[in-house]
């Protein structure tokens, strides 16, 4: 594939591909028929685990996003357990697995046992064909943008199993509500990325991470509505916190977690994360240009490169989690189908014509500059204009909440400036 | 179809497949019945994979794992009666022959049809696909596509109620 990274040096740390297929080589040498698969399964579990699991679900995940939103908000986050409360996600894995798992006597038994381990499949299955460098993906199929798109599309389905079976209304109103937002969602979203998949012409994820190694820019530049559009679609369905109107707190106890308990409330949760993650590592892969740094990967291992982007890029989704409100459920899907489909639909638009003029002009490289000049302009205009359109505008004069102490005393809203 | 994966898997999956497909079937609860359908929409998007159709086999999955599975599940709950009571009717054995029949014809015409087999085949990339879809078959595409934007705007008409015209004459 890359030149620089095809040696067959084991020790070659830069690609782990290189020492996985040594040793797996030289097993099936000795290794009688097939037991050189459950090697395989057992190294790449073993690593996948150290390098990439452990951190991103448990300190990323669970710690960081704790420790960044009690910053956002004033406070410490978790510091007691362990130093700088590092060892708080373990202390919570252990307790949950302590709780006892209740089950509703009039529930649907076997749908509530099933659907939390059918919540945590597909979120494994979404990592294959995730490319951590030029030869560390597991499944390097031509269609495996679409593999993603398909895969998850499936907890959703995991989603109303739970709400459904615990047999209580307010599962049912959070199950409810989560498929309207999914199916509303799915739309705008599969749209953007048509704007990806139309300027790379290629739905393989590698080839876009060598799309963007190849013009030296990352589609985050080129198709800046696609990713702005993407990021709020995921980040609704993925239930996050200013869009998780399924379980709301407020509204509906928790949605379709109301009747969970013990671990198997705790694979939800993990899983949430879980999915946040794939979908970080799946923008970093599309978007931010996957394992490549301009060069920087010749000297820094590219599944570094990647795992960083992976984990700046749920930073976004930590840092609008406990910087926005909850948004209502009708304003939520209003801004699906009013707001975004006709960005995503302009958008398309854009980039097939830029497509088409592209190939008329021989595929020069600079005129991919000059599309990713004017599509950022292009896109800060018809956000605003779009929003202005619809009649969402901007308070002249926005209220600011202030400090108590800072304004010397409780001061009534409307009244300061 | 050769090796042995590729014939462990055809086994896995029409075990799965039929064992969902009677699943649908036999089971009273008609959300059961409907989560049994969408695993056999999978074990079907795993024959196309072992096909070499990925393709279709994600399509398989987005369309109908995805939408329409999740549609019939819509459909299900916002009809109460639907999900509990499904007991025995005087339609049981009418809709037993009418199986038996069907699947007689299909045996008879699987049985009787001169199958070609190809050694070499030639290799259909996805881009095959999209450009004979776009570019020689476009024309169906676009009318089954006008087609089914139709039927969207007919459902819309169709479930205006009164109020809402009365709201909208208003507006």
């Amino acid at each position: 594939m890359m030149p620089f990274l095809a040696t067959d040096k084991w020790y070659d740390l830069r690609d782990l591909a290189n020492i996985s297929s040594a040793i797996l080589d030289g097993a099936d040498r000795i290794l009688p028929f097939g037991l050189v698969y459950v090697l395989a399964a057992l190294i790449g579990f073993v690593a996948s685990f150290l390098i990439f699991v452990l951190p991103s679900q448990l300190f990323v995940g669970v710690y960081g996003e704790r420790k960044l939103i009690g910053r956002i908000q004033s406070r410490y986050g978790p510091n007691r357990v362990g130093p700088f409360g590092l060892l708080q996600p373990i202390a919570d894995t252990i307790k949950l697995l302590q709780k006892e798992v209740l089950t509703p006597t009039r529930s649907d038994r076997l749908v509530m046992y099933i659907a939390p381990i059918f919540f945590v499949a597909p979120a494994v299955l979404l990592f294959a064909v995730i490319p951590f460098g030029p030869n560390m993906v597991f499944a390097d199929i031509p269609v495996s943008l679409m593999y993603f798109l398909a895969i998850s599309s499936l907890p959703v389905l995991a989603n109303f199993m739970a709400g459904w079976s615990a047999n209580n209304k307010y599962s049912l109103f959070g199950a409810i509500r989560i498929v309207a937002m999914t199916i509303s969602y799915e739309t705008p979203l599969v749209m953007s990325l048509l704007g990806a998949v139309v300027i790379t012409s290629t739905l393989s994820l590698q080839g876009m991470v060598l799309w963007a190694d190849e013009y030296k820019i990352w589609l985050a530049f080129v198709q800046p509505l696609a990713l702005v559009i993407y990021f709020i679609c995921v980040s609704a369905e993925l239930n996050r916190t200013p869009t998780d109107i399924a379980e709301a707190e407020s509204e509906i106890v928790a949605g379709y977690l109301t009747e969970y308990s013990g671990m198997k409330w705790g694979l939800f949760y993990g899983m949430d994360i879980g999915y946040a993650i794939a979908a970080s590592a799946f923008a970093a892969t599309v978007f931010l240009g996957g394992w490549t740094l301009f060069g920087l990967e010749k000297w820094v291992p590219p599944w570094m490169i990647f795992i960083g982007k992976t984990h700046l890029f749920y930073a976004l989704f930590i840092w609008t989690r406990g910087t926005l409100p909850r948004l209502r459920s009708d304003q939520l899907m209003a801004f699906a189908w009013k707001y975004l489909l006709p960005l995503a639909l302009f958008n398309l638009f854009i980039v097939v014509t830029e497509r088409m003029i592209w190939s008329e002009e021989g595929y020069d490289k600079a005129y991919i500059y000059l599309f990713a000049i004017f599509n950022i302009l292009v896109s800060g205009l018809l956000v605003f204009a779009w929003a202005r359109f619809n009649g969402y505008r901007p308070d002249d004069v926005p209220m600011r909440p202030r400090l108590v102490k800072e304004a010397r005393g409780y001061v009534p809203l409307g009244e300061n400036e | 179809m050769d090796g042995f994966g590729v014939t462990f898997a055809f086994w896995i999956l029409a075990a799965v497949t039929l064992v969902a497909g009677s699943g649908v079937m036999v089971s009273r609860n008609l959300l059961h019945a409907v989560l049994f359908l969408i695993l056999a929409f999978v074990g079907v998007a795993g024959f196309f994979v072992l096909l070499s159709a990925e393709f279709i086999a994600m399509a398989q999955v987005i369309i109908y794992v995805g939408a329409i599975a999740v549609l019939v599940l819509f459909a299900v709950l916002l009809t109460p009666r639907a999900s509990r009571d499904n007991s025995e009717t005087v339609w049981a054995l009418p809709g037993m022959l009418l199986a038996v029949c069907l699947a007689a014809i299909f045996l008879f015409v699987v049985h009787d049809t001169q199958w070609k087999t190809m050694t070499d085949a030639p290799l259909l990339t996805t881009q095959d696909l999209g450009r004979s879809l776009l570019g020689t078959w476009v024309l169906p595409f676009e009318i089954a596509s006008v087609l089914l934007t139709a039927a969207l705007v007919g459902a819309i008409m169709l479930t205006r109620s009164a109020e809402e015209e009365a709201e909208d004459a208003l507006a």
